[in-house]
């Protein structure tokens, strides 16, 4: 079975972002990146496929800009066979991307497409969706287990009032959540072999996909902020603001 | 043009997400529809007609529809979604796992977790968990849109009179999936979403048997339990305890926070809370920057000691 794991490259889940002064978005001069912590978790999912012997091929992707061959080096460190880079300054939004992976999974015939719930940027959770729609595939989200079968897919999802199981007719898409696996940290000497994967640059215009964004960003700002309050030393005195001054109890 | 709301349920009862996605939905238009699909679903259509702010509901009640199986449901919602300007649905994992299947069918670009509505093609949304707050404008036709419930008022769950409900047929079974089990989380407390207090515990709780300190506090105040991740991945209470970015939102009167640190995806969570409270044994904490009361202590004396000073 062929995996294809998109990996989105996004500010350091460690950062806390600044909000520029113009109000155009969010700084991303100087700042570290990183894979998108949910890919991470797709990718290993994805080794651990193939060092059971159930996957035989792993082809992680990304679209956006060229720095995203970072992320894919990334992936491909931690044991990925190939890397496809979709280059484009434009910001994409999930329905295009999703069109883009339609376009590079109707090449390469995986049986699944394991990606991340949510990128922890816009914090969008669509993308994964979108694509089983455009392939008319079965989906499973939010998932933190999964059972590979003959024919299906067993997985456990994560849902608000507890958890889910359901069967997934193969192929599948799958957007894992963080209880799915712990991801591992590519050694060095994977990092060395990594250097020699290849990956494959293409462009929308060479998949033919439209990737106009629908939904404009007007202006990005910073929340209201809150700041701290007052100290207490004992349950009493707590209870008291609660219940006198906070009127909450 | 109408707005079309999708009904949360479990065949039995509407969820409480539902009456705020309402609310939300009433100030794009005058004429709101909910949209319930399921199965032996009688009850909560009629229940989601009473819903102060619905001019009607449409139904669609059959066997494949039982579980809410995404595969088949999203053509039902693709249907009749060209009919309205705007499809809303709560940013619960149901609405979640099913819009973005439903905007895809449409060719449009769904608007996730809306705080506030400028216009009708104007939103507010968080984005970098809560860090920044982007405000967009979207151009396709239909919007389709999931709606952040806390940030909107609950809609009157019996208005006292009944909006008309119009059965549609179903579309059968895609036969790409199917139900195996539900495990769901057990509790007779408040659910964490909905509830007024909310006391959640983090990895300094140690143990899922220390939590039963919390649950004694949750019963006296008659609030809900929640969880940071890491209590989560620790193992010590259920997947849909959490609190955060990536788990639930929830933005009560009363939010306790005891042995969190309070790193930025847990802050993204809880920060609407009206009144914040903090205990923990360390004074450095993030947690303290942004909780209107702060007590630093152990929580292993401070707990006990709130829960008899609540006697
Ligand atoms: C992609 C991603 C998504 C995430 N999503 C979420 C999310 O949705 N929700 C979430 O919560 N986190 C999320 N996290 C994790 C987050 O970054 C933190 O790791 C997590 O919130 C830490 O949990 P904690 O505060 O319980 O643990 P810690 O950071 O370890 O803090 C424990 C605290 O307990 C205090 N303590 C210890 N013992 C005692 C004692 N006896 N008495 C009093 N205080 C004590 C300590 O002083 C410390 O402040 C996410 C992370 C990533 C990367
Ligand atoms: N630009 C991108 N390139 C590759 N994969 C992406 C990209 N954006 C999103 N994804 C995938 O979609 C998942 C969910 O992202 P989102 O829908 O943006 O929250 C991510 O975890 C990735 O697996």
């Amino acid at each position: 079975m062929k995996v294809i794991v998109p990996v989105k490259r996004v500010i350091d889940a460690n950062i806390k972002v600044r909000v520029r002064m113009d109000g155009s978005g969010v700084e991303l001069n100087n700042v570290k990146m990183s894979m998108n912590p949910f890919c991470e978790i797709a990718v290993e999912e994805s080794i651990r496929f193939k060092e059971a012997g159930k996957a035989d091929e792993i082809i992680v992707v990304a679209a956006g800009p060229q720095q995203s061959q970072e992320t894919l080096r990334n992936g491909l460190a931690m044991g990925a066979d190939r890397g496809i880079l979709i280059q484009t300054d434009i910001d994409l939004e999930p329905l295009a991307i999703a069109k883009l992976l339609t376009a590079v999974v109707e090449r390469e015939q995986p049986g699944i497409v394991l990606m991340g719930k949510q990128a922890v940027d816009n914090d969008n959770n669509q993308t994964g969706q979108m694509l089983s729609a455009m392939l008319n595939w079965s989906l499973g989200t939010f998932v933190s287990k999964i059972e590979i079968e003959d024919d299906s897919f067993n997985v456990v999802r994560e849902v608000d009032g507890g958890l889910e199981t359901v069967r997934l007719s193969r192929p599948s898409v799958i957007t894992v959540d963080l209880r799915l696996n712990e991801p591992r940290y590519a050694s060095l000497p994977n990092i060395m072999k990594a250097r020699r994967k290849e990956i494959e640059v293409l462009t929308p215009d060479d998949l033919g996909i439209d990737v106009t964004p629908r939904v404009t960003v007007l202006e990005v700002t910073e929340p209201p902020a809150r700041n701290a309050g007052v100290r207490v030393q004992s349950a009493e005195e707590l209870i008291d603001k609660l219940k006198n001054e906070a009127k909450v109890l | 043009m109408s707005v079309l709301v999708l009904i949360e349920h479990d065949n039995t009862e509407v969820k409480a997400s539902t009456l705020n996605t309402v609310t939300a939905a009433t100030q794009l238009g005058s004429d709101v529809h909910g949209l319930v699909v399921g199965n032996d679903c009688a009850n909560v259509a009629s229940a989601a007609a009473k819903i102060s702010g619905i001019s009607k509901i449409l139904s669609v009640d059959s066997s494949e529809y039982k579980y809410g199986l995404v595969e088949n449901v999203a053509p039902v919602v693709k249907d009749i979604a060209s009919g309205y300007s705007h499809v809303l649905a709560p940013a619960s994992t149901f609405g979640k796992n099913l819009l973005p299947r439903v905007a895809a069918m449409l060719d449009v670009q769904q608007v996730s977790d809306i705080i506030e509505i400028v216009s009708e093609d104007t939103f507010i949304r968080p984005i970098y968990a809560g860090n920044a707050l982007a405000r967009v404008r979207s151009t396709d036709s239909v919007k389709l849109i999931t709606v952040r419930t806390t940030t909107f008022d609950a809609a009157i769950e019996d208005s006292g009179s009944s909006a008309p409900v119009e059965e549609l047929s179903a579309m059968g079974d895609e036969q790409l999936s199917s139900f195996v089990k539900h495990d769901l989380t057990r509790s007779e407390r408040p659910e964490l979403t909905t509830a007024n207090i909310v006391i959640s515990g983090g990895r300094g709780m140690q143990s899922g048997e220390n939590f039963i300190m919390l649950e004694r506090i949750a019963d006296k105040l008659g609030a809900a339990v929640g969880a940071s991740r890491a209590a989560v991945d620790a193992g010590y209470v259920p997947n849909d305890y959490q609190v955060g970015q990536t788990g639930k939102v929830v933005a009560p009167d009363l939010y306790l926070a005891v042995g969190i640190s309070g790193a930025i995806q847990h802050l993204a969570g809880m920060k609407d809370s009206k009144v914040i409270v903090a205990i923990n044994k360390d004074e450095e904490a993030p947690i303290f920057q942004v909780a209107d009361i702060g007590w630093v202590a152990d929580l292993f004396t401070a707990i006990p000691e709130l829960e008899s000073a609540l006697d």
